[in-house]
């Protein structure tokens, strides 16, 4: 691996590290989940600047540190279920060719959320929480909009640097 | 700019989300009712159930490392205080509709509203 695609794979991941302690920062509204998806800026970037296995690497690296620094064993799960069924849709929303980073980063967001209900609804072998999945459908999509958004500017403005 | 020229499918996609998110939540409330009894459920082990009509305090996990204040007012149940170190439960609205539920994930503790109607799997095991 090239020394200038190490700096740029850490550069990345320490932003949606940083991006993740900021949204922690952000009270969610009354329901929990709902947030903005900052980190996503970062992994959409990677997803478009690096590419899909990139952005995976990136993603799990970001979960785990989240995970070390603030994080408890619940959570760990969570942010893995929505990770792994976000970037799986997105790498697939982006392969189709059809759709811009705002749609692709939508579809992540949504996925994302859903990711994190149905784990929650297996480690608590509930499904009572089908009630948070229309609030956090809209809201993930309202927030993928505006993430993808956000992304597709950085991606036409931010120098290619390999 | 690159990133407009495939608008018109994205906008269609956030259409359809939003349509069916909508849809979801058009459905689950034309078909919510008022809930007659709360049950509190620890680790997918029921362990209450409380009539919603009438007041009540409980502490949950009393002498425990994890506790939940409990409390029932006006047909509404909310947990007023928790052990817990993010304190979601604390700050989730008060529920009073069948179906709704208060989560407080770090204790495994479900807090749900049950239908007041009869029949369903629960009477059926009663």
């Amino acid at each position: 691996m090239k020394a200038s695609k190490v700096a740029q794979y850490g550069l990345i991941a320490a932003l949606a590290l940083v991006l993740s302690y900021l949204e922690s920062l952000v009270p969610s509204l009354g329901v929990p989940g709902v947030k903005l998806g900052l980190p996503n800026i970062a992994i959409v970037f990677a997803l478009y600047r690096l590419g899909w296995r990139d952005a995976c690497i990136i993603s799990l690296v970001r979960v785990f540190l989240v995970f070390l620094l603030f994080g408890n064993g619940a959570g760990l799960a969570y942010s893995l279920a929505g990770a792994a069924l976000s970037l799986s849709l997105m790498g697939l929303l982006k392969k189709t060719g059809r759709f811009s980073s705002v749609g692709v980063s939508v579809a992540g967001g949504v996925a994302h959320n859903a990711g994190q209900i149905l784990v929650a609804m297996a480690l608590l072998e509930t499904a009572r929480l089908a009630w948070y999945l229309p609030v956090l459908w809209i809201s993930g999509t309202v927030a993928g909009v505006l993430i993808g958004i956000v992304s597709g500017v950085l991606v036409e403005r931010v120098p290619d640097q390999r | 700019m690159n990133w407009l020229k495939t608008r018109k499918n994205d906008v269609l996609l956030v259409a359809a989300l939003l349509l069916l998110g909508g849809a979801l939540a058009l459905f689950l409330h034309v078909t919510k009712q008022d809930g007659g009894t709360l049950r509190v459920q620890v680790d997918g082990c029921t362990e209450l159930e409380l009539p919603l009509g009438e007041d009540a305090r409980i502490l949950l996990g009393e002498g425990g490392e994890f506790t939940n204040l409990l409390v029932i007012e006006n047909g509404a149940a909310r947990i007023a205080e928790a052990s817990c170190p993010d304190q979601i439960c604390v700050n989730h609205g008060a529920i009073r509709y069948a179906g709704e539920s208060i989560v407080c994930l770090p204790h495994k503790l479900v807090v749900s509203v049950e239908g007041g109607a009869p029949g369903g799997v629960d009477a059926a095991a009663r």
